[in-house]
């Protein structure tokens, strides 16, 4: 039996959500699903299921579609819009106070020092993102060819990214969609 | 005023193209702050990133404030931030009330055939970038390889993988 909740209860629960869940992304699955499935029994676990697909295979952040998508079924358009605001703040509210005092410290040669060795661990960070990514997505000749194909060519022509993702989605579509041979 | 609703535009964009979120955002994001704005510089774009990691929340609301601040203030941060969360925001409200079933047609699934792996290929363009700009002498190079290492084989958490190698750019002469 799910429960009904209240707006302030959706707004709590999502700003802790976004509050305690660091990096983002599939970090911050387990916490949710605690919240959501456990602790208030917002959806049941065929619902949990059913929005994680939804998630990642909508635009934008998953925090942001599960928050959504919680907020619409318990209370509506404004559950909705409470716990997205939820889930948004602390990040907003964190990042800005960083943002302020950030060039207070800019250029002193202690932080230049730190930020020389924090540059290419964060390279590394994204390259090892993308090998697991990579691993995941990368299961046939197909996708091996969709993905040198947009390196290629946005390495020697620069086309921006949205027109080469859109000309892969044509290419996936005319692939799926092939007559059996 | 202008500033303010490019911001706007240009992260409502970002939300709208990127799926699956994390890091499937970064190289969007890098090609419209670094290439088409010219809003940051490759080196303060890794910054944002190692700031957005250590920080709790999505990575893109963390990159969406952190560059409205830095571009135009705190209006820069609330619209660039409302911009980048509003397409989720309206794509899964439509879902939830009209078409659960669209995501199992035949179209669907081939237009994620192709973007998935196209999403692969964007992330190793941003990499071969940001390589070259973070990568520019031995030591650099020492330690993405010790950080590399670390998070692969050790299978250590981003944050302290930062701390340490921001250790290392101090100790190191």
């Amino acid at each position: 039996m799910k429960k009904k909740t209240s707006l302030f209860d959706l707004f709590f629960t999502f700003f802790k959500i976004g509050a305690f869940t660091i990096g983002g992304g599939y970090a911050m699955l387990p916490l949710i699903q605690r919240e959501v499935l456990e602790e208030h029994q917002w959806l049941d676990t065929e619902e949990v299921t059913t929005i994680l697909a939804i998630a990642e295979m909508t635009p934008g952040p998953v925090a942001i579609n599960t928050a959504t998508f919680v907020g619409y079924r318990t209370v509506g358009v404004p559950g909705a819009a409470a716990a997205s605001l939820g889930v948004v703040l602390p990040s907003f509210l964190i990042i800005l106070t960083i943002a302020v005092f950030l060039p207070r410290f800019a250029g002193h040669p202690v932080v230049e020092r730190l930020f020389y060795g924090i540059r290419p661990a964060v390279v590394a960070l994204i390259g090892h993102a993308l090998f697991k990514l990579g691993r995941k997505i990368l299961t046939s000749s197909f996708a091996y060819a969709v993905a040198l194909g947009v390196f290629l060519v946005q390495l020697v022509f620069a086309l921006p990214p949205i027109p080469a993702l859109l000309m892969a989605a044509g290419a996936g579509i005319l692939y799926s969609l092939r007559p059996p041979r | 005023m202008r500033l303010v609703l490019d911001l706007f535009l240009t992260f409502f964009k970002i939300g709208a193209f990127t799926f699956g979120g994390g890091y499937a955002m970064l190289p969007l994001i890098h090609d419209a702050v670094i290439h088409h704005h010219g809003w940051l510089t490759q080196q303060e774009f890794l910054e944002m990133i190692a700031i957005a990691e250590m920080t709790p929340g999505p990575v893109a609301v963390n990159t969406a404030t952190f560059v409205g601040f830095r571009i135009a203030g705190l209006w820069g941060s609330v619209f660039a931030t409302l911009g980048v969360v509003l397409p989720s925001f309206l794509i899964i409200l439509l879902i939830a009330r009209f078409f659960g079933g669209l995501m199992e047609s035949p179209w669907a699934k081939g237009f994620f055939t192709g973007v998935k792996p196209a999403i692969i290929g964007l992330i190793g363009i941003a990499l071969w970038r940001l390589g070259g700009a973070a990568l520019v002498d031995a030591q650099s190079v020492l330690i993405f390889l010790v950080a590399l290492f670390l998070l692969s084989v050790r299978r250590l958490h981003p944050i302290p993988v930062i701390a340490i190698s921001a250790l290392c750019g101090l100790l190191l002469p």
